[in-house]
């Protein structure tokens, strides 16, 4: 066990615990800080891919963003300060043979491909580099990264939008 | 190398040879060096707070004409003891139907957001990660000290501590864009991410280049931090002390210290990306004088952070609001564009050359943005008769004309 | 050194939690935060792949950041129609919103 393997297990560890802890547990709010836990997890995981850049806008973007928006609706759409009756919908014993059922399916699937398991190369030094101009070059990837700022504009105005209050009318 | 010039490596290397010495392995010593390394920064930095709480409030008193502590010990310099005596045997108080766990976690990952930032500061030429996107981790590890507050501000069961929170996760998550825009100037004119990448390149430095955006750097991050004059949030006269009302005792403390050592961290990362960092003369060969330069520089700008903090009053909500969006953030994005464009011309040109050009085009931007300022001032000024009317107080906006009255001046 | 299917190992145990808790929670904010775990589960699986087979082209990471921006722009989207519904039911719970069912 190298000292790489045993911190990937122990991330792994870490991340799947608080994944289960935020489908299981009734509090709203714990639940947001399990996920905040694991997100926090799976950039360590972007880490030891080596894809720093990732992992460090993954704390931006989900920690310091999504996971705090969703902290805001959850406090703004309760009737109380705290949550009550069941919040597991009644056919949650089929959701969970399902889940296991495609967990099993694609375990199965890796397992039987028999992909090697050491990476065939190392991440240049500029990789970060080579992101930005594969972002803005027009032989690159240039419009899906227009196309998806054009999305998060219209993200931006529909929520507003939709989020506005009508007192007027 | 010898104990001069390499301060550092020096004590790693002797600590290491102890270590092995006395037969543990070699990544186990790697692993305990590194933690050692981290707690030496974490407690360093954690105790120059307490002089730093002395200097504010010693500044603050002169600033406003009297004299600061001056009872506990010579010049009142033991008066931060002092308090944290106090604070230390106050009665942490968990007010009934909060949320145990998450009461105690809000001050610990604020604290927590300020001193991830220490990691990645450069604090000599050659110690310390080298990390390749330390400029987006600064902003990453801000977002944890966003959630303490919002952890806190809930799990107080009380409504003004929620409000309170919300209002200023509000305020720190709009301050943050203008603080990665004008975050990324520096970036721009360095080509790297990396702080340590930042300071090297600095032969000149970066306030030459760009001054606005030492400016927006500095009201942004001094906004995100809620210091005066935005502490709308937190000051004890406004929606009664906000998200810490509940806190008592030492978990009081661990936010009080936060708020400090965030304000001498903004100091420390303006040094770093903007003043040069541990450049100076003779840095190179004796590191410890690049550490002695840097925390000079760090104190400079928590100086005139403390002096704005003494000086200029509070600003309401909507207007920092305002200023954040309408104004800082446009400005950013501004300069950024100009300041890629004009690089791509200016590149390869000296380092002098290159830093004039750059300020001359942040000395037309700002001259412009006063003009454009002025302008609007006037317009805004002719739609507002500040007149009274009979029977009436002069308001900004002219009142509205009603079948009973005459119909006045409705300008516009 | 980690052996890659370790990695797709562990995506595929999130996508599942992530799965169960979309189909199985009442709350829709809930729902929604698993939608999230699918999300990071897919990216782990991108950059696994990016990593271990092709790390030197940047098409890994770009189609990790456009998830990225997606899952961002999806989520202010929803919470927002939360907020809305939640002013017109006075609840988010999932099985009370049901104006549609026949």
């Amino acid at each position: 066990m190298t000292a790489m393997q045993i911190i990937f297990l122990l991330t792994a560890v870490v991340t799947l615990v608080s994944a289960l802890r935020v489908v299981t547990t009734p509090n709203m709010i714990h639940a947001a800080l399990w996920l905040v836990t694991t997100l926090v997890g799976v950039a360590v995981l972007y880490v030891l891919l080596s894809a720093s850049f990732l992992a460090v806008a993954q704390v931006v973007i989900y920690v310091g963003a999504i996971a705090i928006l969703m902290m805001f609706v959850i406090m703004l759409t309760r009737r109380e300060m705290r949550d009550r009756g069941p919040q597991t919908g009644k056919q949650w014993p089929w959701a969970a043979v399902l889940a296991v059922l495609l967990f099993g399916g694609l375990v199965w699937m890796v397992q039987s491909v028999g992909l090697a398991a050491a990476p065939v190369g190392e991440v240049p030094q500029t990789a970060i580099a080579d992101l930005g101009k594969a972002l803005v070059s027009p032989n690159g990837f240039v419009i899906p990264f227009e196309v998806a700022s054009v999305l998060l504009l219209a993200a931006l105005i529909g929520a507003v939008y939709v989020a506005w209050t009508r007192r007027h009318s | 190398m010898g104990i001069l010039s390499q301060p550092i490596g020096v004590i790693a290397e002797w600590l290491r040879n102890l270590l092995l010495g006395w037969g543990l392995s070699q990544g186990l010593t790697t692993v305990l060096l590194y933690l050692l390394g981290g707690a030496v920064v974490a407690i360093l930095v954690q105790t120059w707070v307490i002089f730093l709480i002395w200097y504010e409030r010693k500044l603050i008193g002169r600033i406003q004409d009297r004299l600061g502590p001056n009872r506990v010990g010579p010049y009142g310099l033991l008066q931060p003891f002092a308090d944290f005596i106090k604070i230390m045997t106050k009665e942490v108080i968990v007010p009934s139907g909060a949320d145990k766990p998450l009461y105690f976690w809000g001050p610990i990952l604020m604290d927590a957001g300020v001193l991830m930032l220490w990691a990645v500061i450069p604090l000599m030429p050659m110690v310390g990660m080298d990390l390749n996107v330390a400029a987006l981790y600064t902003i990453a590890v801000g977002g944890f000290a966003t959630l303490g507050i919002l952890l806190s501000g809930w799990s107080s069961n009380n409504k003004f501590a929620l409000v309170s929170a919300i209002r200023t996760v509000a305020q720190m998550v709009s301050y943050e864009v203008p603080t990665v825009l004008a975050l990324l100037i520096p970036v721009l004119l360095a080509g790297t991410m990396s702080l340590h990448g930042i300071v090297a390149a600095q032969h000149v430095w970066y306030i030459v280049f760009a001054p606005l955006a030492f400016l927006i750097y500095f009201v942004a991050s001094v906004a995100e931090n809620g210091r005066s004059p935005f502490d709308l949030m937190e000051a004890e006269s406004e929606i009664v002390a906000g998200f810490h009302i509940e806190y008592s005792g030492m978990v009081f403390a661990i936010f009080y210290v936060a708020d400090f050592l965030h304000a001498f961290t903004i100091g420390a990362l303006a040094a770093v990306l903007f003043l040069g960092g541990w450049r100076g003369p003779g840095a190179e060969s004796f590191p410890l004088l690049g550490f002695v330069y840097l925390w000079i520089k760090a104190f400079a700008v928590y100086f005139v952070g403390v002096w704005v903090r003494g000086t200029v009053p509070r600003v309401r909500v909507d207007q920092l609001m305002n200023f954040s969006w309408k104004f800082l953030t446009p400005l950013a994005l501004i300069l950024l564009v100009l300041t890629a464009v004009l690089d791509h011309f200016v590149f390869g040109l000296g380092a002098w050359t290159r830093a004039l050009s750059h300020l001359l085009m942040n000395i037309v931007v700002a001259v412009a943005v006063l003009r454009y300022l002025e302008h609007h001032e006037k317009v805004r000024a002719s739609r507002r008769p500040m007149v009274a009317q009979p029977g009436q107080y002069p308001v900004a906006r002219p009142p509205r004309p009603t079948v009973a009255e005459n119909p006045t001046e409705a300008a516009s | 050194m980690i052996p890659l299917n370790w990695y797709l190992i562990l995506a595929a145990a999130l996508f599942s939690i992530g799965l169960f808790g979309v189909l199985s929670r009442r709350n829709a904010v809930a729902i929604l935060m698993s939608v999230e775990l699918m999300l990071n589960a897919v990216n782990i699986n991108l950059l696994a792949f990016w990593r271990y087979r092709a790390p030197a082209h940047p098409v890994g990471v770009v189609f990790a950041v456009i998830v990225f921006a997606v899952a961002a722009a999806e989520v202010a989207v929803g919470l927002a129609l939360f907020i809305a519904v939640y002013r017109r039911f006075n609840s988010v719970a999932a099985d009370e919103i049901n104006l549609l069912k026949w």
